[in-house]
């Protein structure tokens, strides 16, 4: 198995499983890094390699890592990145990083390790849903396994030491990526992402760090890293998040009370043009499958499921669908390729045979 | 969609900032959110900024030190306060004084209360050994001492066997 084998099984997230599907995924990441060895960013090449070299054996002989694949960033394509990246295994800063960094991750996906992103070790634990202790135990085995085998540097006063002092201490980041449409579209996010804020933890979008959001998901997550126990700040950002779904169920309920017939209009116009364009930008997408998804779940669309959904808001984005096609596209061969793919998974099933004109 | 400062480029960087209770939005292009000091190839939240990570970083303002560096990997203070992240793990030491109020602005407490690293045995574990090794076989090999460098190869192999070895045959047993 190598990682583009990834592309032939179902991601994670479309597990189509778990509550009301408001709370799509659930993450838990350490940083760590290696006594007596600079920074990646500030060690050069040389030294970067033989972490990788050292490492990349170790972590693939853990007992939590069995049945995992790796991969030397030099020895992937562009496109084998990209798609790490929109599986979310790995990050827009590691797939930029040449000879010298890699990954190493469970065929499952649950468990991934980027080696010399900012810091030496990024390891996340992922799930769908809403699982995060689940998510945590999963990390906290992986870690307890990799500490017994390379001495990690760590000051009794600060904890684990990163490259940024922002991930001193626990090096932990707990976050979980939520769809609400509903609060979207009542125009409430504003103000709780404001009082979620206020409460010192940090609101992204879908990509993380310094990106906007886009199909209504936003991602919650702890700030602070320093100061606090693991339990402790996956149990206060499970405990919020819950707080978040609440809201949003409350915002949908309303939604359908005053304003039914807007929603439904919302969602047919989306499953219109989703299933009948023939050009769709990355972006247009994402929106029109944000409100497919709530037309689902308020009932609205009955003939399609959530993971048909979820599977589509994965293999749209664009390195995936360059790899369907097995060539690299331009953006506009992509939006049609896209669009295609769309009309195939979401179109009426056709009623009689149909006789397609075609040009001559 | 056009930059909104420059309204020529295309926008590629969208910043969204919460002030006042009120979601403020800004799209720019790339230059224009060089200009205003954004690092857009290692973008840092707002709170990043807001703590003085960015370009405005107060720390600056003080009255300017002799630009130290670290003993041990040679980092400058400057390089520090450029990209926002430390050479290596020493740093820490070496910067303790001018990382201290920076830390209490961003963290809840000034020091470290979760998980601690079990004990090493013996100090020195398999794989640092190992990549310690690697690297005296690299220079033997590239001085062409290959003598050495088939004893060193030995050794490597023989560390790696250990530390597969060492991993428990069967995952921790949870309840």
């Amino acid at each position: 198995m190598n990682v583009g084998d990834l592309l032939r099984q179902p991601h994670l997230w479309a597990c189509g499983a778990g509550e009301d599907g408001i709370a799509a995924s659930s993450r838990v990441r350490l940083a760590r890094n290696l006594r007596g060895h600079a920074f990646p960013d500030w060690a050069g090449e040389d030294e970067n390699l033989r972490v990788w070299r050292t490492l990349e054996p170790v972590l693939r002989a853990l007992p939590s890592m069995q049945g995992s694949v790796s991969a030397a960033n030099e020895a992937m394509t562009d496109l084998d990145r990209q798609i790490l990246v929109e599986r979310h295994l790995s990050s827009r800063e590691h797939a930029r990083k040449g000879r010298g960094s890699g990954i190493v991750l469970r065929a499952d996906e649950r468990l991934a390790v980027m080696v010399n992103e900012e810091d030496h070790l990024r390891m996340q634990s992922l799930e769908c849903g809403l699982r995060l202790h689940e998510v945590w135990e999963r990390m906290e085995a992986l870690d307890r396994e990799f500490e017994e085998r390379i001495a990690c540097a760590f000051s009794p006063r600060l904890g684990y030491l990163t490259a940024c002092p922002t991930n001193v201490g626990t090096g932990l980041r707990a976050s979980v990526m939520l769809h609400v449409p509903g609060l979207v579209l009542m125009e409430e996010m504003a103000p709780v992402v404001n009082g979620i804020q206020k409460l010192g933890l940090a609101v992204r979008g879908l990509w993380g760090e310094g990106t906007e959001a886009v199909g209504n998901m936003f991602q919650i997550s702890n700030q602070m890293t320093l100061g606090a126990r693991e339990e402790d700040l996956v149990g206060d950002l499970d405990r919020l998040v819950r707080e978040v779904i609440d809201h949003e169920r409350n915002a949908r309920a309303r939604l359908m009370r005053s304003r039914e017939t807007v929603v439904r209009d919302h969602v047919g116009r989306a499953l219109g043009i989703l299933g009948h364009a023939h050009v769709l930008t990355s972006n247009e997408t994402l929106s029109h499958l944000s409100a497919l998804r709530l037309g689902i779940e308020l009932g609205i669309v009955e003939r399609l499921d959530r993971a048909t959904v979820d599977a589509l808001l994965l293999l749209t984005q664009p390195a995936h669908i360059q790899r369907a096609a097995g060539r690299p596209l331009g953006p506009r061969e992509r939006d049609e390729a896209r669009a295609r793919l769309v009309r195939e998974r979401l179109g009426e099933p056709p009623r009689r045979r149909r006789v397609r004109k075609t040009k001559a | 969609m056009k930059c909104e400062i420059c309204k020529a480029q295309e926008a590629s960087v969208h910043l969204t900032q919460v002030m006042d209770g009120e979601v403020k939005k800004l799209h720019m292009c790339e230059d224009c959110a060089r200009k205003g000091g954004i690092n857009i190839e290692n973008p840092v939240s707002i709170s990043d900024l807001l703590l003085g990570l960015g370009k405005e970083e107060p720390v600056e303002e003080a009255p300017a030190a002799p630009d130290r560096a670290c003993p041990v990997c040679h980092l400058r203070q400057a390089d520090f306060r450029k990209t926002g992240r430390l050479g290596c793990p020493e740093c820490y030491a070496a910067f303790a004084t001018e990382l201290a109020p920076l830390l209490r602005q961003m963290h809840r407490r000034d020091h470290h209360v979760g998980r601690t690293p079990g004990a090493v045995p013996g100090g020195v574990s398999p794989a640092e050994e190992a990549a310690a090794v690697q690297e005296a076989l690299d220079r033997a090999v590239a001085d062409e001492r290959f003598e050495e460098a088939a004893r060193l190869r030995d050794r490597l192999l023989a560390l790696r066997q250990r530390i597969a070895a060492g991993s428990p045959a069967a995952p921790e047993a949870r309840p």
